[in-house]
């Protein structure tokens, strides 16, 4: 349930939430809240915590969350393992996926489409039409199932994977970190396009985490916020991320820290 | 999604582990002799000649030391006073699963042998302790002029045959344990492939120890003629006891020219059997032996199947894996000599250590002076799954011909958390992405295996698998 019985509910809620690894605070205090339908989008820097905050909410084990909660309509994430969140629609796109050595992209993808959506979801003809409608969507061959998870892929081969997973899987939240970094532009168009199919309209959310206004060209984000220092210095509409691209982060900061003073 | 509860439920259990109350026909007192030598020869009727080959070997073994080299303290635990040296469960070798004892049946059927027979085999043999007590060939092959015997048998049918090529690829004072098997041998297979056979489909042999501190001394020679071919697939299990068991096979192949043998194995013994074994093959002019060596089980293994290329332009091949677990030591590798010219191999050595237990990879590949253009590929891998766990690696070249062209790569890799939580993200957990990994590791050798096979040893890794998260 969420905090203030006003608010619709949220699909996806941040409260207060404080981050460290080994001893060292990343995240110093962040709120956040996703609406079922909605795309928002986090901005900042290299070592802002930008990571940080797409692998808390995925569950990644290295981290220590020292105060507040995530939570996924209204039930709070915090004791539960990465592949319960996955189970209960929560996706990541890595910024650098895995490579697994013989384990066959077909195989795995039915594997995870089985685990999260059920097995009969990865069953037969229906599973096969959807598989290759998606990658005929993402302009990949059918060569590409017989390969190995990441082995050897191009830096655009990986990022495609990640989104050719995601519209399997039909997450409710979907975190991008950092997808469109290192694709072409029709690479950025067809990640975008991929996101606005999987949450326009329906009851899912993305949390998109990049540092270009490129994609959100493409995606246009309900909400744009800039993370700063494990804070959330600002948040605004769409425009926010081209006053970014125009002005650069410095310009943020100035902006943010006038208004503390006032 | 598989009841992650279900598998949690079979952690630690080996799968085969069980075992049948023994009912013996006819069972030697522990320890061995050269009288228990030429008792095992007498009750089996064998000709002279293969008695005195027998007691020659037990000779040997008796003078031979022990092996100073791999792990010696594991081999000095072997008693070989406290192992019974022969144990028949069955009358007769029979050709229907009816005719077979039931209680011995029961374990065949538990291990899904019959099944297997029906779906994909061309002809199976079933050991039992020391004797065979099933085996059937498809008629089809009989006519075509396959013998697929077991061992036993095939003396007894074709006692030429056997006499001029039993040892004379592992010659009778070959090693400690191989003059043992030659001295106490029982069961095991006898195939004869005439010229220009295909053997399209498998055959299988499966040996399954039940009684307390037995020895199996299976021997199985392979005789596949000009241009034929054949697959041979072997497994083995036993059950689990407190105390040791011996398996001490020898397997002799001969590819003639232009035929090829492939001969492929996944040992599950229980971690109380000591499983030392000899195998080796001569590939004539264009022939090619290859062997898909998996070792999953045992306490410790002692095996390094090897090939004398010792015609122009013969090729071997071997594809292990290994995998050690909790008080395991997999001691593999592979053995090929380049006698002739123009002759190609390559080794795939791939292991896994978990929970303690050690992987050694051991291989020695020669070219002798006169073989030209020769071309070697040794690959090891070995992936360790936590700080307890251990990785050997001891790989030997000598080429004493300049044209060779050699290649060797070896790595040693951990399974990083990041790998792991990117399966776990991908709605698998912990032991399935661990799972996942390790398949994936061992996948160049599965894809090797006839499906049903890749599939069991899939099923079993992810059965080992269990438990080793903390």
């Amino acid at each position: 349930m969420s905090v203030a019985s006003d608010q619709p509910d949220a699909l996806m809620e941040i409260v207060d939430l404080h981050v460290g690894i080994d001893g060292t605070s990343i995240l110093k205090g962040i709120d956040l809240r996703i609406l079922p339908g909605e795309v928002h989008a986090i901005m900042g820097r290299n070592g802002s915590g930008k990571t940080t905050a797409a692998n808390v909410i995925m569950g990644h084990p290295d981290y220590e969350v020292e105060q507040g909660d995530v939570l996924l309509d209204g039930e709070s994430l915090l004791d539960e393992d990465p592949w319960e969140r996955a189970r209960q629609g929560v996706f990541l796109s890595f910024q650098y996926p895995q490579a697994v050595p013989g384990l066959q992209v077909g195989n795995f993808l039915r594997k995870s489409v089985a685990s999260i959506r059920g097995e009969e979801s990865a069953k037969g003809a229906a599973f096969r039409n959807e598989l290759n409608e998606a990658m005929d969507q993402l302009n990949i061959p059918r060569s590409f199932l017989s390969r190995y998870v990441n082995d050897g892929f191009s830096g655009g081969e990986k990022k495609r994977f990640e989104i050719l997973q995601m519209m399997l899987l039909k997450p409710k939240l979907a975190i991008l970190d950092e997808t469109d970094s290192g694709l072409d532009i029709d690479g950025i168009k067809t990640v975008a396009a991929g996101v606005n199919t999987a949450v326009r309209g329906t009851e899912s959310g993305a949390l998109i985490i990049t540092h270009y206004s490129r994609i959100l060209e493409h995606v246009k984000p309900d909400m744009v916020h800039v993370l700063i220092g494990g804070k959330i210095v600002t948040s605004g509409g769409p425009e926010l991320a081209t006053q970014l691209e125009e002005n650069g982060y410095d310009w943020v900061e100035k902006v943010s820290a006038a208004e503390e003073v006032a | 999604m598989p009841d992650n509860q279900e598998a949690r439920d079979a952690v630690g259990d080996y799968k085969s582990g069980w075992n049948d109350s023994e009912n013996s026909t006819i069972r030697f007192d522990f320890g061995l002799s050269e009288e228990v030598v030429r008792e095992i020869s007498k009750l089996k009727e064998e000709p002279d000649w293969m008695t005195e080959m027998r007691v020659k070997a037990y000779k040997h073994f008796i003078e031979r030391p022990m092996p100073n080299w791999g792990n010696t303290s594991a081999l000095s635990g072997i008693d070989f006073d406290a192992i019974c040296y022969y144990l028949r469960s069955s009358e007769a070798t029979e050709n229907d699963w009816d005719d077979v004892p039931e209680e011995i049946r029961n374990t065949f059927d538990r291990l899904g042998i019959p099944e297997a027979e029906q779906k994909w085999l061309s002809g199976v043999t079933a050991q039992y302790e020391s004797e065979a007590v099933y085996h059937s060939i498809r008629e089809d092959l009989e006519e075509q002029g396959v013998i697929f015997l077991d061992m036993d048998s095939g003396l007894r049918e074709y006692p030429e045959l056997v006499k001029k090529w039993f040892c004379s690829v592992v010659p009778l004072t070959d090693n400690k344990f191989s003059a043992l098997n030659t001295a106490v041998w029982s069961g095991g297979s006898f195939i004869y492939v005439p010229k220009g056979v295909h053997v399209e489909m498998p055959v299988q042999a499966y040996f399954r120890i039940n009684a307390k501190n037995m020895g199996q001394f299976e021997r199985t020679l392979i005789i596949a003629d000009e241009g034929s071919s054949i697959h041979y697939v072997e497994g083995c299990t036993a059950p689990s006891y407190s105390t040791d068991s011996l398996h001490s096979a020898v397997v002799e192949l001969i590819a003639m020219p232009g035929a090829h043998i492939r001969y492929s194995t996944v040992q599950n013994w229980s971690s109380n059997v000591y499983n030392l074994v000899t195998k080796r093959g001569i590939a004539h002019e264009n022939a090619k032996i290859e062997w898909v060596d998996g070792n999953i089980g045992s306490k410790l293994t002692m095996k390094y199947p090897s090939v004398i290329l010792k015609g122009e332009g013969s090729h071997a091949e071997v594809i292990s894996v290994a995998y050690s677990g909790d008080g395991q030591h997999q001691d593999a590798g592979a053995k090929i000599h380049h006698l002739a010219s123009n002759t190609t191999s390559k080794i795939l050595s791939k292991s896994i250590s978990k929970n303690g237990g050690r992987g050694t990879y051991r291989g020695l590949v020669t070219v002798s002076p006169k073989a030209e253009n020769c071309k070697l590929n040794v690959v090891c891998d070995a992936l360790i799954l936590d700080e307890e766990s251990r990785s050997d690696t001891y790989p030997t070249m000598e080429v004493a011909n300049p044209t060779a062209r050699c290649e060797h790569e070896a790595s040693v890799s951990k399974v990083s958390d990041d790998q792991l939580f990117y399966l776990m993200s991908r709605g698998h957990s912990e032991m399935e992405a661990l799972a996942m990994i390790v398949n994936g590791f061992f996948e160049p050798f599965t894809r090797e295996l006839p499906m049903e096979y890749a599939v069991e040893l899939n099923q079993l890794m992810a059965l080992e698998m269990e438990g080793s998260i903390g």
